[in-house]
Formats: C-alpha cells, structure tokens, sequence
C-alpha cells in the first residue's frame, strides 16, 4: 500500500520547498504555452528543468513534466521539441494531453514514462484504457468530475494507475472540455495554457462596489466587506432569472484530507496538489500537511482522523478560504 | 457542402421531440445527428425511440448518425454507449475516447468534443476508422486550414456552423443548482427550458446558459455570412433549437445555392435570432465577438 504526494512547483525554489518537505513527486512545466499554467515569469527552461531533476534525484525523488495543453498545426514543433527536452533533462515522466503529441513520445522514446494529464478528459475506463493500449500510458489524473464510488468502480477496470486531485483551486467543469475562457478571452487552457487570463483582467472601483471584468465582461462586485479572489470567470456571480447568486461555483478550494483512508483502502497511486502558479510557502506549508496526513494513514488507517491543525493550516491557503469535497462528494453536484 | 443538424442538445417533451423530427425528415438538411449527449438522466426518449425516428428520417434520404455523450462517467453510461456503438446500423458519432475506443476498426464520426488540435492527432484518429471529424469550437479558420495542409484521405471536415456553443461540462447540474435541487433528485427542471437557462452578468448583460450539465454561450454562433470563405469544409452543421430550425436550415441552404445575397440571408436571420449573434472563434478571437456587418445598420435603421 502506497500512495504518492505529487506537488506543484512553478520554479527551482518552489521544486526544493516541495522536496524538502515530503513530496514524492514534483511537477513541472517548461516556460511558455506548452503547459496549462503558461504564466509570465513561471516555470522552468531546459537547464533550470536539468537542475531539478538532479536536486529530486539526489533526494530518491521523482520529477514529472507536464506538457498537457494541445499543439495546433503551426505550432507543432514546440511541443515535440519540448518532449525532446523532457527526455533530455531526465524527467521521470511527462504528462500529457493530446493523442497525437503521445504517439510521438511513445515512438521516439520508449523507455520514457508516460502519464495522462486531467487535461485529457478520461472520465472513465474505456477512455483510459484506449490511451495504455496505443500509448502504453502508466498512470492517468482523473478530471474533478467523479464520485469516490464511480472511482472505485474505474480502478476495477483498467491496469493503469490512477492519480486523484487531492488540494488545491477546484475546476468545476471537465478539465480539456472548458471553453469558457477562449469564448471571453480568445484563450482558453486548450490552446493557450491559461484559463481567465490575467493582461484581460481588470479592476476597477466604482459606486457600487470593487468591479472585476475579464475582457470587459463583469464577473463580479464586491462589497467593503468582502473578500475579492482572483476573478476566475465559473467563480463570479450572475444573474439567472432574477436571482444573483454563484451559479457556477463559489471560489471554494478542494480539500481532502478526510478521504486519504478511502483512496488507500481502493489503491489510489498519487494524490495531486493543485498550484503550480502559487509560491514557495503555499508549496512549503501544503507539501508538509499532506505529508504528515499521508504518514498518518499509511501508519493507522482504521484510526486516522484529520488534525485541525492541518485543517487550519489550509484553510489559511485555500482560495476564497473554504473548503469542498467537490464531486468525490456526490451531494456537491 | 453539405448541411447537418447536430443532436438536440436540450430536454424537450417526447412529443416535441417526435414533431420535431417529423418536420425534419421534410427539411433541407442531408445529415441528422441524433441521441443524448448532455445528460444520463434525460430519458424521455429511450435508445428504441433514437431508432424509429432515425429509420424514419433515414427513409426520407437522410444520412442519420448516432452521437454518444459527451461525459461518460458511470458502468450504466458505458452500457447505454456500447448500446450505441454496437447499434449495427447507423454511423455513430464519439464524443469521448472511450467512444472512440469501442469504435476502433469502424467508420465513425469523432464529434466536437474530441480533443483534435492537429494533423497528428486528425491522422490518428483516421487510421483508427473515423471518416468524418467535427471541429472543436473554439478553433478558427486560420487553424482549420492550417490543420488541413496535410488532409488524410476520406476524411471529411464538419464545423459547427449556427447555435448557442457548447462550451463546457461538468459533474454538477447548474441547472438542479439554479432550483436549490440535488442532481441526484433534479426533477428534470431542464424540460421547462428547452432553450437553456440564459445567464447573466450583474449588468444585465446576456452571457451564458446553462443547460444541465452543459454550459452554453448565450450568444448564436452564426457562420452563414462566411460561407464563401468554407472551400475546406465538408459539412456545416446547425443546431437544433426549439424555433425556427427548419427556417435557419433553409436560410443556409438558399446561400449555398447562390439564391440569395449575404446581406439578405443575415438580415433574414436576425429575425430569427433570440439572442445576439457572434462569430469570433472563426476569426481567431474571443468567441463572443461579433465581427461587424452592414446587417446591424440595416437593422439599426429600422428597415
């Protein structure tokens, strides 16, 4: 029984900060739009990607890559030279999305591990077992959309291994199936890495309230009193037949420490950490939490309870300072 | 080119549904599609009544094609999907990989919600039997071609050409939430908006609707000005709403055949439209954009 801790790292300070404090796994991406967190000043170039890799290494640590947003026609070369560098720095996997992207990296590099990312929307075992059988893919992260029964169910069916999400900012809607942003912004986490993309941001205050806008669309309003988040466009409020309300989903993070038992007891392989965009100290904090929970469950199943403390630890780091089950948690839906 | 009818994305009543489709089987449309692709849970029609209506729009001349769901999550998903996909028959349509999975060695249809990006991922899914592919929205024009540079053989193209787009999906029921109902005991509260549940921002401004599971742009794509600029396009597929359709159908096909100027068949259309139009994911920008035209003078100038 195992189950690995697979943490965020935006850069070489985050990626130590997750070493350092129990991860099993760090994910990574290479700068640019090549991953689907294609932020300005993130991510790793190929020597930086090299250093991480021996830094993990050293410390019997995995590093993984992820390449998961879908390559267009004139822009192919990027991604298959970006598979090139993946296999160049060592990585211990690369994550991906599109089929087409996967067929090259199994042909040209067979020795290296694949892993299907959440942004290729396998929401059940036919889907997953079509990407081992042409691509020889070894593990898959499931999209936030399941129930832990219909995960179970999954597990039943198929030889590959299976990553949940356990923290971090909750996708609401399937993961590679959200055009949401591109319909607002023209970019969307498909085709250019971003979701709700900060240059079409904008604040403003007005009479009526602190005003956030994503390409002149407002998302929301806030009172004096109010926390405002970072104006991800399912997150803000709407007005649907008069009522106003969050009518896609609150600013809520997914948090799921309780379940750990249950992920052990149906032989979840890894637990995912949101927050590749978040610094240092988010990576610090919520790698050691969770390496602490995990330890905990791994060393009394039966007896394992959440500590508060770590609870609080979170709540601290959460977006929007909540906490959900989200769809592991049938009643969320 | 020809004209497709994409499946009915909304709940509507078993009769609306069987008039509808009668009315289709005498519309200008060579390619329905039909099925459920939104949600498990609509079952006013079962997989024998998908059957009848399309032997019968198959007996008028039409080519019928069976489109799977989109999100398939559960073992009696995957059942209602093999049902679909071993119907030995009809073309199907997949909307998943799982889909594609049980159609490989078939001719199939890889629908809008595959994932095809690029010529490497168009040849996969050619090789694997797929003989018509549907562009994912968002693309533009500009990528489209770019894709088609190198076209597999038989392969034919399909864009979505007119409707509210479909943008997005989801576990949870945006439209159970919009009544305070659990998903699980949802009341089918989706068959008293037949149109979806248009959305709005806290200005007023029309933005999105919500339709189940599935999330919409309130806006009308409409492609039916740009049809000259379509020589790599196969098939343009319209989607279904509960007016108009057969209307919106005929207006496209009057402008395949010449029989009417642009600036006529717009001006037609927005007569039919409930909602804005917008055409930026063809033109490579924001989907909601709207590239202007002399139609909203026209219409601006009361005529």
């Amino acid at each position: 029984m195992s189950l690995e801790l697979v943490c965020p790292a935006g850069s070489l300070p985050a990626l130590k900060a997750a070493v350092d404090n129990g991860a099993d796994c760090v994910y990574i991406g290479f700068r640019g739009n090549t991953n689907a967190r294609a932020f300005a000043g993130l991510n790793f170039d190929l020597p930086a990607a090299g250093e991480a890799v021996r830094y993990a290494h050293a410390r019997g640590k995995k590093v993984l890559l992820a390449l998961n947003t879908y390559p267009q026609a004139a822009t192919w070369q990027r991604w298959q030279q970006a598979v090139d560098h993946a296999a160049e720095a060592g990585v211990d996997a690369i994550i991906l999305a599109d089929a087409g992207l996967m067929r090259y990296a199994c042909r040209t590099y067979p020795e290296l591990r694949l892993h299907l990312s959440v942004q290729g929307s396998a929401t059940n075992y036919e889907a997953i077992n079509f990407y081992h059988e042409h691509f020889g893919i070894q593990r898959a992260v499931l999209p936030r959309v399941l129930s832990l029964t219909q995960v179970e169910q999954l597990l039943k069916h198929t030889p590959v291994e299976i990553e949940l999400f356990g923290f971090g900012g909750l996708c609401v809607m399937v993961e590679g199936r959200c055009m949401l942003s591109s319909y607002v912004t023209g970019e969307s986490p498909n085709t250019a890495g971003v979701c709700s993309p900060a240059k079409a941001v904008r604040w403003q205050q007005t009479r009526q309230g602190l005003e956030s806008r994503l390409n002149g669309v407002l998302l929301d309003r806030y009172a004096a009193s109010e926390n405002a988040g970072y104006p991800t466009l399912c997150k803000g409020r709407f007005e649907v037949s008069g009522e106003t309300y969050y009518a896609i989903e609150e600013p809520a993070s997914l948090n799921t420490l309780e379940l750990i038992p249950s992920m052990l007891h149906m032989g979840i392989s890894a637990i995912k950490i949101e927050g590749r965009q978040r610094s240092p100290v988010y990576v610090e904090q919520v790698t050691r939490v969770w390496r602490a929970a995990i330890d905990s469950a791994m060393r009394n199943t039966e007896n394992y309870a959440v500590d508060p403390a770590w609870m609080m630890q979170l709540n601290k780091l959460a977006e929007g300072q909540q906490n959900t089950l989200g769809a592991y948690h049938r009643p969320w839906k | 080119m020809k004209l497709s009818l994409g499946p009915i994305l909304y709940y509507w009543q078993r009769d609306a549904l069987f008039e509808f489709y009668e009315r289709i089987s005498d519309a200008q449309v060579d390619i329905v599609y039909l099925g459920e692709t939104v949600c498990s849970k609509r079952h006013i029609f079962r997989l024998e009544d998908w059957l009848a209506v399309a032997e019968k729009l198959a007996s008028a001349g039409k080519e019928v094609v069976l489109s799977t769901q989109a999100l398939i999550e559960s073992e009696s998903d995957l059942k209602t999907l093999r049902r679909l996909t071993e119907n030995g028959r009809f073309r199907v349509e997949a909307n998943d990989m799982g889909a594609v999975h049980l159609l490989s060695g078939n001719e199939f249809v890889a629908g809008p919600h595959i994932n095809t990006y690029n010529p490497q991922t168009l040849a996969l899914l050619t090789g694997l039997g797929a003989k018509r592919w549907v562009m994912p929205v968002e693309m533009s024009r500009q990528m489209l071609s770019d894709i088609l540079v190198d076209k597999p053989q038989d392969m034919e193209t399909e864009i979505f050409g007119y409707g509210r787009l479909p943008l997005a999906f989801s576990a949870r029921c945006f439209t159970a939430r919009h009544y305070n109902l659990p998903k699980d005991d949802c009341q089918f509260r989706c068959l008293d908006h037949p149109y979806g549940l248009t959305l709005k921002t806290r200005e007023g401004q029309p933005f999105l609707a919500l339709n189940g599971i599935q999330t919409q742009s309130s806006g009308i794509y409409n492609l039916l000005a740009e049809l000259d600029n379509m020589q790599q396009v196969d098939v343009l597929r319209v989607s279904p709403q509960p007016f108009y359709t057969e209307k919106v159908l005929a207006l496209f096909r009057q402008r395949l055949e010449g029989r009417l100027s642009v600036e006529e068949a717009q001006f037609q259309m927005a007569r039919l439209m409930a909602d804005a139009p917008c055409d930026g994911y063809w033109h490579g920008r924001a989907g909601m954009d709207q590239s202007t035209s002399n139609v909203d003078q026209r219409l601006s100038a009361g005529s």
